[in-house]
């Protein structure tokens, strides 16, 4: 038998990896919404960012929180990036096409950082401590990176309710004729959304390598478990994105310590697939 | 104020305007009536730049706007209530009518046009929070024309403002419109409801399949049979 307190440890880590899972869902979450396009490649992005703070911290010296800064301006850049080059050309053209283009990229980021960096896997080594809260232990590193990614969160939440242009994000996904009556360039609306969906990968990078080491196949894991999340709250649901997010987390978590780490990974996909005919339409849909 | 001269334009190989010429002036209101399909829908797309006017020219206060993207040509001025209203149905009515003050230069007073819009429609302040697709179809067609509002314009076009209203609503709708008027907007509006359009407006235009057939004052058209006309193809 498993002493309860490994599983409230369990189930209390999961909550924090749940924050930071809830924020790579948002941004592919608010990608989709507003453009109708998953970026397939989307953890591959944050791969990159979780690298680039990787570099700055150690190889430069940089303090964590300036090479954090500079990971989300980086995701922002990212983001532009793939929409200009790749989703722009693609916005008219067969949803299979723009899901093989951003599925090429992926492959193509996987090698060119297999080729850049090789598969071995880097840390960067912050001296944090661990923190015992009723006899459960818990790393500070985690506990930071859930309160950026709640703050984040909080942050788009202001951003897209309160502001011009985040009203018009909300709002361009519903019509984008109307939006131009209104004196909106769709085409900047789209390129905001992307720079901020990137700066969300670039902070979720940051947020990751304090607690993760960074390999070209990184998002080989939190790829699949991102994408579960997003579907599970229903695509484009921001709420339902959060729910999942920690639903998915506490499986693993608990079910890690409780099994072990894959039977835990085996348990979460078998709930998505068993959601996936229970409520197509996410967890918060209402049934048909 | 608006002129459009020998406007032709269309969709792909359809043409839907041929060599269409209107003018309107400051402060005036002019109505565009004609039958289903007749393209009413595309001259005030063209105006509003949404489609692009394969041959003419269009100037609005001595400028050529012909070739500018729908995006830049609110900005000169010019408010399109599209046919269907297109409100945001899943943004609030407040929201809605920020959306309408997305110009920087509407920004700058967006906190007094909102207070003069829900003076002119109180059904919509008190509706501030509600989604928009909650509304009824008579306050969703106020809330479209307040968000046209919300831009600050110096013109309005109205798309078939009364389209899929009940008869009461539409009675109340006009008189919306004549308040809108005496605001001192200028106006072009597009109607069905002919003999309730005319008395409200200074001139009016008749449309038939892309080419304008008839012009004139509101108060002599209404005695030829212009009224019958319009309704060709009902
Ligand atoms: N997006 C489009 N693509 C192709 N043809 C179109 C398109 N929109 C309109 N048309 C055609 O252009 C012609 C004019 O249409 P338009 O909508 O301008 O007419 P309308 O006078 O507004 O009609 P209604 O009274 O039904 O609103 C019609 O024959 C219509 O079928
Ligand atoms: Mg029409």
């Amino acid at each position: 038998m498993i002493d309860p307190i490994f599983i409230a440890e369990a189930a209390l880590n999961g909550i924090l990896l749940g924050g930071v899972m809830a924020l790579l869902a948002l941004g592919l979450n608010l990608i989709f919404g507003v453009l109708d396009i998953v970026w397939i490649a989307y953890v591959e992005l944050v791969m990159l960012c979780m690298y680039l703070v990787y570099f700055l911290v150690t190889g430069y010296g940089w303090p964590i929180w300036l090479g954090g800064l500079a990971s989300v301006a980086f995701g922002a850049v990212l983001g532009v990036a793939v929409h200009l080059l790749i989703i722009s050309p693609l916005l008219n053209s067969a949803a299979i096409n723009q899901f093989l283009a951003t599925g090429g990229l992926l492959f193509f980021l996987q090698s060119f950082a297999t080729f850049l960096w090789t598969t071995d896997h880097r840390t960067v080594r912050l001296n944090l401590p661990i923190i015992e809260v009723a006899g459960m232990f818990l790393s500070f590193a985690r506990l930071i990176a859930f309160v950026v990614a709640i703050l984040a969160m909080i942050g788009l939440y202001l951003f897209l309710r309160h502001t011009f242009i985040g009203t018009a994000i909300r709002a361009v996904s519903q019509d984008r004729d109307a939006m131009r009556l209104m004196g909106a360039n769709p085409q900047r609306v789209y390129v905001v959304t992307s720079a901020v969906g990137g700066a969300m990968a670039g902070l979720a990078g940051a947020l990751l390598i304090i607690q993760y080491s960074v390999h070209p196949y990184f998002g080989a894991a939190f790829g699949p478990l991102t994408f579960m999340i997003c579907v599970l709250g229903g695509l484009g649901n921001m709420v339902g994105a959060v729910v999942a997010a920690v639903i998915m987390s506490e499986i693993i978590s608990v079910g890690g310590v409780m099994m072990s780490t894959e039977m835990g990974y085996v348990i979460a996909f078998v709930l998505f697939i068993v959601m996936m005919f229970a409520r197509p339409g996410g967890i918060l849909a209402k049934r048909e | 104020m608006l002129e459009l001269r020998g406007v032709t334009a269309g969709y792909g190989q359809f043409t839907a305007l041929w060599g269409v010429s209107l003018r309107v002036s400051a402060g005036e209101a002019v109505a565009v009536v004609g039958p289903n399909g007749a393209g009413k829908t595309t001259l005030m797309r063209v105006i509003s730049g949404l489609v692009s006017p394969r041959e003419g020219d269009l100037t609005f206060e001595g400028q050529s706007l012909a070739r500018l993207p729908a995006h830049e040509i609110v900005a000169h001025g010019i408010a399109h209530v599209p046919e269907g209203r297109r409100i945001f149905p899943m943004l609030t009515v407040a929201d809605n009518l920020k959306m309408g003050a997305f110009l920087r230069s509407a920004r700058r007073g967006y906190r007094d046009s909102l207070e003069r819009v829900y003076t002119l429609f109180p059904a919509l302040a008190e509706r501030q929070k509600q989604r928009a697709g909650s509304l009824s179809g008579g306050e969703q067609q106020m809330l479209a024309i307040g968000r046209a509002l919300m831009s600050r314009p110096k013109i309005i076009l109205l798309d078939e403002p009364s389209m899929g209203l009940a008869p009461v609503m539409v009675l109340r709708l006009f008189d919306l419109i004549r308040r809108v008027r005496e605001e001192g907007y200028t106006i072009l509006v597009v109607e069905q409801n002919v003999r309730q359009i005319l008395k409200l407006v200074d001139r009016a235009y008749l449309l038939e399949v892309g080419r304008i057939k008839m012009e004139g004052r509101a108060d002599e058209l209404s005695e030829q049979d212009f009224v019958r006309k319009a309704y060709v193809g009902l």
